[in-house]
């Protein structure tokens, strides 16, 4: 039997944590299986792009699950700042403690200001957590929808794992997070962040990954309808949507089928259901229209 | 290393920094095998998508010993940009013309309103100096940002520390605001064969806006393909920028498939609470029914959508094109761009 956890240190090869994955439940292809690889080793965030449910944030969960270290996520988006992100002062409780302090008669100023601005005033956000949890993985999820303001002081704390407080001094990690970046490209993320990074792109998986996939997340999945549906998902893919299926569609659709007790997948089974992966009223629309769930 | 040049030649980011990454890449790996190497090299060199089939290219070129000529694609670029350089050269002149004959405040409200196609070559220099002078606001929009200010809403961090400087005493309320940002900006240029005499004066416009907000303005050529060329647009010179952007555009006086484009544009999500202004005659080459549905997503994803048509100057116009028809009912302003003062009142419709 597998070991189910491993430390970043004594993982040997990309096969190797690509096997720890599949423990549990994640399928990584070799250039995944890669680039995690060398994100650990190197110490590197990974910065992962892709088509929206190609499964990034999944990864960083398994990875999380792997290191046996705690899953910490930061959540883009416009608009999030410093006090959201790295580290906000109590201020209740800074005032209450200076009401106290006044009612027992204290006088002396200096350390006074000294007691209120002190590590247990101190709310750490996720970027300082994951400074000070070790060991950690830190999910910056979809990057491309924070602006720009923000990029910057990411690109700051992962560079040298650093941040300065300045009432307070500077905090270091002892022992980096494990960093994954994702995007949804959105937007242009800037060069320099990409710079520090791994930078892999997350396709569709194949025909036999993903039927691979359903199998091992969905168990009552019979063969059978695991091979319709990734057929089926894969004409979808190819036809002309606005918003093409991605895993964690066809995770959901195979899940409403088996709901419904199918073994098999019809074309009226397959319309009652379509809500599951589709969308778009347009993408629904089209594929009514052109029959592509026939003989599906 | 070799390889490391033979793909900042075929345009890939690969800079120093990540040529470090790489050879660190490769010390965890095994440099002997070539899936390794390919991953490793994938992972620490590539910055997109776009990269990523040039990498594979490259690859497979130089791990086959061919070692393609790195000077090559470089070269192709340069080409094309000194044949665009006379126009540039040509320019410079006419502006020490300008100066020994000022011009009259008359002779700039004629130029105004004088289609652009119809300009001798001095009086189309002028045209393009008054655009290239061309200061264009832009509309504003409230951000989920906070900036301190007189009046508004309480600010806590401030009011807190303010009270912390004064014993605790809460002597006075901070005070904060939302703060503003311009309005991204996202044009597409038709650079077809049917909008030939215009694009010229288009891009220019488009230099303007990208000159007046660099970091909120997208620039797309639309013809046969969506090219982006902001990054082209930031040259402070318009004839440098001018030559950039010709070299950039794969596709001029081709035809146009506006509908295919859209979906790319909206693919990007790019148009996303922006105003999207359309240079365009609306000779649509492709299926207009498609044209129709992009154009339904874009005006339901935008701020705005604003079309520009030369055409719409000309006495008599109507929109009598396939495409125009198309997309007219999801256009929100059908605006004349023919003459000086057609885009002088554009850039006056983006600031409101």
């Amino acid at each position: 039997m597998w070991e189910r956890t491993a430390r970043a240190a004594d993982i040997a090869s990309p096969a190797a944590l690509a096997a720890l994955m599949e423990q549990h439940d994640y399928l990584a292809g070799e250039g995944l299986a890669t680039a995690v690889f060398l994100a650990l080793k190197m110490g590197r965030p990974l910065f992962l792009e892709g088509e929206a449910g190609v499964g990034k944030t999944e990864l960083a969960k398994t990875l999380a699950a792997v290191l046996d270290a705690p899953l910490i996520r930061l959540q883009c988006y416009e608009g999030l700042d410093a006090a959201q992100a790295l580290y906000d002062w109590d201020f209740a409780r800074q005032l209450l403690h200076l009401k106290a302090a006044e009612a027992a008669g204290a006088t002396d100023v200096k350390a006074l200001e000294g007691e209120i601005y002190d590590r247990r005033f101190l709310i750490a956000r996720p970027l300082l957590r994951a400074l000070e949890t070790q060991p950690a993985v830190l999910l910056v999820d979809e990057v491309d929808r924070a602006d720009d303001e923000f990029e910057a002081f990411l690109l700051e704390v992962l560079s040298d794992f650093t941040i300065t407080i300045p009432e307070l001094g500077t905090v270091a990690a002892a022992v980096p997070p494990t960093v994954v970046v994702t995007s949804n490209r959105t937007r242009e993320v800037h060069d320099a962040l990409k710079r520090r990074c791994l930078y892999h792109w997350l396709e569709h998986p194949s025909f036999d990954r993903e039927v691979a996939i359903l199998l091992r997340r969905l168990p009552s999945c019979t063969e059978a309808l695991a091979g319709q549906v990734a057929t089926a998902v894969a004409r979808l893919r190819e036809a002309d949507l606005v918003k093409p299926p991605g895993v964690a569609e066809t995770l959901d659709w195979t899940e409403a089928l088996l709901t419904l007790g199918a073994t098999h997948l019809d074309p009226d089974l397959a319309a009652a259901t379509l809500g599951a992966v589709l969308k778009y009223r347009e993408d629904q629309q089209l594929v009514v229209k052109n029959g592509l769930l026939r003989d599906g | 290393m070799g390889f490391v040049r033979t793909l900042r030649a075929a345009g890939v980011p690969a800079d120093h920094e990540r040529a470090r990454g790489f050879l660190s890449a490769l010390a965890h790996l095994d440099p002997a095998s070539e899936q390794d190497v390919y991953w490793a090299g994938r992972l620490t060199l590539c910055a997109g998508p776009d990269d990523l089939p040039r990498y594979d290219r490259c690859f497979a070129a130089y791990w086959a010993g061919l070692r393609p000529g790195p000077a090559r694609p470089a070269m192709t670029v340069t080409v094309t940009r000194y044949t665009a350089t006379p126009a540039g050269a040509r320019e410079q002149g006419a502006e020490s013309d300008s100066n020994v004959l000022p011009a009259t405040a008359s002779r700039i409200e004629v130029l105004r309103n004088r289609d652009v196609t119809r300009l001798t070559e001095a009086e189309r220099a002028e045209v393009h100096r008054m655009l290239a002078l061309l200061r264009t606001a832009r509309e504003q929009r409230r951000t989920r940002r906070f900036s301190p200010a007189a009046h508004g809403v309480l600010d806590p961090r401030r009011t807190v520390r303010e009270t912390i400087r004064r014993g605790g005493e809460p002597a006075r309320l901070r005070l904060r605001t939302r703060r503003f940002k311009p309005r991204r900006v996202v044009m597409l240029a038709d650079v077809s064969g049917s909008m030939a005499a215009y694009a010229d004066t288009l891009l220019r416009f488009a230099h303007a806006l990208v000159r007046a907000e660099p970091r909120a303005t997208e620039v797309f050529s639309v013809g046969t393909r969506l090219t982006r060329i902001t990054a082209e647009l930031r040259h402070r010179d318009p004839a440098t920028a001018m030559a950039a952007v010709s070299g950039a555009i794969p596709d001029w006086s081709g035809g146009t498939r506006l509908g295919e484009e859209l979906r790319e544009l909206l693919r990007l999500s790019a148009a996303r609470g922006a105003v999207v202004v359309i240079a365009s005659d609306g000779w649509e080459r492709g299926d207009p029914g498609l044209l129709a549905a992009q154009m339904a997503r874009l005006s339901r994803l935008a701020h705005r959508v604003i079309w520009v048509n030369p055409h719409k100057g000309h006495p008599g116009y109507e929109p009598l094109t396939a495409g125009m028809r198309a997309a007219l009912p999801y256009v929100d302003e059908l605006v004349a761009g023919h003459s000086l003062g057609a885009f002088e009142e554009l850039a006056e419709r983006l600031s409101q």
